[in-house]
């Protein structure tokens, strides 16, 4: 229990997807203008990545991995190795994936179907997500710790999100340079997190 | 009229339309790969291949392809095209592959391979499409180069491992900024250059 407890924290804080390791910055500086839409894509991400993770998991486990697939095959694919599949496979979980989050969204909550609007298929084009299935795979996580792994990297970034869409909210008031507004300042922005969030790199747990 | 266009085609990304700088796509890949100039060459060069291949064969199929699932074939375009480069770079340069570690196959979800394929492929001609390709290819690696370049001169005073500046701990009189070896630097020089691009060519201010 107190692995999974630390691998939560250290996917939440110290790994964090975007700000340690900047994966997810295209959507993550162009939705975070306002808390309520960085939220609810927040929690797309979240559940989006809860899901392909440990999915991503059981094909590699099972199908990919060197040797695994000979055990439904028989003796002549003993060690076929599949992982250069991996990359096609895995996009095609996020894919099919994200499809059906949209098609549940449109139907029983068609006010947040509407705020994300083209930013939700923009999840599968979500390096956060391909980037947390690679990492499951470089660190051979089991199929609990990628469960684990997969909740905590998307819980931190959806955070990361929302504490920089309440930053640029009150951005708004402050008075920046001409050439630095919008795109500018906010790199800055997330350069100065990144480098409070790096604070948190010491800890063991 | 014909050949101009192809020309703006090909040299409207480098400054006046840039990827990173004004449509802030694919930035996840230019922040981690920056630290080492060598690494960087390596991954501009995957990512010119990737989108003026995807870009030229989602062109070439485009009218065959149904609307509804446009988004997975270019998906499995893309993807395709990243596992031939990525087996690429494993056989050939295996120790920069190593260092790139995931941020290879990450390009097949940087946006501005599947943001091109979708914007500009689908509606253009192969030779059109072919040199936008190879165009924002080349935007994006103008600015990941000046960030490498920026980030191992004054991190490590080195070029392509070379050193430039002689370090005070090898005898010299260059005191190493630690900072740009850390990853948030990158974010301060891509903020910085935005600025620089926005002074010079102010009618991009305010966009995004």
């Amino acid at each position: 229990m107190e692995h999974y407890l630390s691998l939560f924290i250290k996917s939440v804080f110290v790994e964090n997807l975007a700000l340690a390791f900047f994966l997810g910055m295209c959507t993550f500086l162009s939705v975070s203008k306002n808390v309520k839409t960085a939220v609810g894509l927040g929690i797309a991400v979240i559940v989006i990545q809860t899901i392909t993770v440990p999915v991503n998991n059981l094909i590699f486990v099972y199908l990919l991995k060197e040797g695994a697939i000979g055990r439904y095959l028989g003796e002549n694919y003993a060690n076929l190795d599949l992982t250069f599949l991996g990359l096609i496979s895995y996009i095609g979980v996020i894919a099919a994936m994200v499809q059906i989050l949209e098609m549940t969204l449109d139907r029983f909550f068609p006010p947040l179907y509407n705020a994300l609007g083209i930013f939700l298929p923009l999840i599968t084009v979500n390096c956060a997500i391909l980037g947390g299935t690679l990492f499951m795979v470089e660190r051979d996580y089991n199929f609990r710790e990628s469960v684990v792994f997969g909740f905590g990297s998307g819980f931190g970034w959806a955070i990361a999100i929302a504490a920089l869409a309440g930053i640029r909210e009150k951005l708004k008031y402050s008075d920046v340079p001409d050439g630095l507004k919008g795109l500018g300042i906010t790199f800055i922005t997330v350069g100065l997190m990144a480098l409070a969030f790096m604070s948190f790199s010491g800890i063991q747990l | 009229m014909p050949k101009s266009k192809g020309k703006d085609v090909l040299l409207n990304p480098l400054f006046n339309n840039n990827p990173i700088a004004l449509n802030v796509l694919g930035i996840c890949s230019a922040l981690a790969v920056t630290t080492k100039l060598e690494t960087t060459v390596v991954m501009c060069l995957a990512v010119i291949v990737v989108v003026a291949a995807s870009n030229t064969s989602v062109s070439l199929i485009r009218s065959q392809i149904p609307n509804s699932i446009r988004i997975i074939v270019q998906m499995t375009i893309i993807a395709s095209l990243v596992i031939v480069v990525d087996q690429f770079i494993r056989a050939f340069a295996f120790t920069v592959s190593q260092q790139l570690s995931v941020f290879v196959g990450l390009i097949i979800t940087n946006c501005i391979v599947m943001g091109q394929a979708e914007g500009f492929a689908m509606k253009n001609n192969v030779r059109l499409s072919f040199l936008d390709g190879l165009g924002n290819g080349i935007g994006y690696s103008v600015i990941l180069l000046g960030v490498g370049i920026l980030r191992e001169l004054f991190g490590s005073g080195k070029l392509f491992g070379q050193t430039v500046l002689e370090t005070t701990s090898a005898g010299g009189a260059y005191v190493p900024n630690g900072l740009m070896l850390l990853p948030p630097s990158a974010f301060f020089i891509i903020g910085l250059m935005i600025w620089a691009l926005r002074t010079w060519k102010p009618e991009q201010v305010g966009r995004t």
